[in-house]
């Protein structure tokens, strides 16, 4: 299986995303912005970083990347694509998912080991966890607030599209404690905390049985594979 | 060559930080009286030739699009101006 990640200028886990997608089993074949050709990889990721310097908003110039008709494209005819910090905040200027992100409510970048809650294990990046299992990966962003009109919020939870929670204090004032969404086919999934930094032991985040052998994100990866292989 | 000006506000409703940040500079070097600060965007584009009515609707859809995010951003205002330099 092929899981293509997408560099836009200012991309800063495109390869961490790579390595994460190589540690689950899969093949990563990098993708560039400016080519609007998606190799034909089987799923996508969209990954964190500052693309465009986050100038006008974060997310935004690289929404309207000459790669990103082709991801449209394909995430409405029901490829995996996952959008991760910098990256789901183009899912959402995209119009791939609802809400938006801004600024964490306290002004400033947070970077912390990060308990959620999984809320919905029926979409392909979700599928193997537990449901209403709590993880623990990295979350570092600045502008990771989760808000959208109330009618929206009441919907996305009225209808399961909540994949993530905050557990603990909430990082960034998103609003339901919202950490990550599904659109409604459950093939595009944003999430402000980043898995791919906790998929090998002793890069990922502490856990009670040793320092920094936390592996919690790499059943998002696991997850996509094996909904593309349909077992 | 006409300016046309597109101001970008965060939503009401939202909390904005950086508005926040300011108006606690404000409180700290002692400029009572200013209860609150938000922070907008100040768009200037520059257009090739008088601005037509098409040409400002082309700018509308635009500044809805592209400049701002109404999920949680609203245009408060167009206009036609002169750059901030002039």
């Amino acid at each position: 299986m092929r899981i293509g990640v997408i560099t836009f200028p200012g991309s800063l886990d495109d390869r961490d995303a790579a390595r994460a997608i190589r540690l689950a089993g899969a093949e990563p074949v990098a993708l560039w912005h400016g080519t609007p050709d998606l190799a034909g990889v089987n799923a996508l990721v969209l990954p964190g970083g500052f693309s465009y310097g986050d100038y006008l908003r974060c997310g935004a110039i690289a929404a309207l990347s000459p790669i990103m008709s082709e991801v449209k494209r394909a995430a409405k005819s029901g490829m995996p694509v996952l959008g991760i910090c910098n990256g789901f905040q183009m899912l959402t200027e995209a119009g791939l998912l609802e809400g938006g992100l801004i600024r964490n409510d306290h002004g400033a970048f947070i970077c912390r080991d990060q308990e959620l809650q999984i809320e919905n294990t029926s979409t392909v990046w979700t599928n193997s966890f537990t449901p209403g299992g709590r993880i623990v990966i990295p979350l570092k962003s600045a502008e990771g607030g989760f808000t959208a009109p109330k009618d929206t919020l009441d919907r996305l939870e009225g209808e399961g599209h909540i994949v993530l929670r905050y557990l603990g204090a909430n990082p960034n004032g998103a609003q339901r404690d919202i950490a990550g969404i599904t659109n409604a086919a459950g093939n595009v999934v944003g999430l402000m905390p980043h898995p791919e930094h906790a998929v090998e032991p002793g890069f990922g985040p502490d856990t009670d049985a040793a320092m920094r052998s936390g592996t919690d994100g790499l059943g998002f990866f696991t997850s996509v594979l094996r909904s593309l292989v349909g077992v | 060559m006409p300016t046309v000006i597109v101001d970008v506000m965060p939503k009401d409703m939202l909390l904005d930080p950086q508005g926040k940040a300011v108006a606690g500079v404000l409180t700290r070097t002692g400029h009572a009286g200013i209860s609150g600060v938000r922070v907008g965007k100040r768009f200037e584009l520059t257009v090739d030739e008088p601005v037509t009515p098409e040409m400002h609707r082309q700018i509308t859809t635009i500044a809805h699009n592209i400049l701002s995010n109404s999920v949680i951003e609203d245009v408060v205002s167009i206009r036609v101006g002169t750059t901030h330099e002039q």
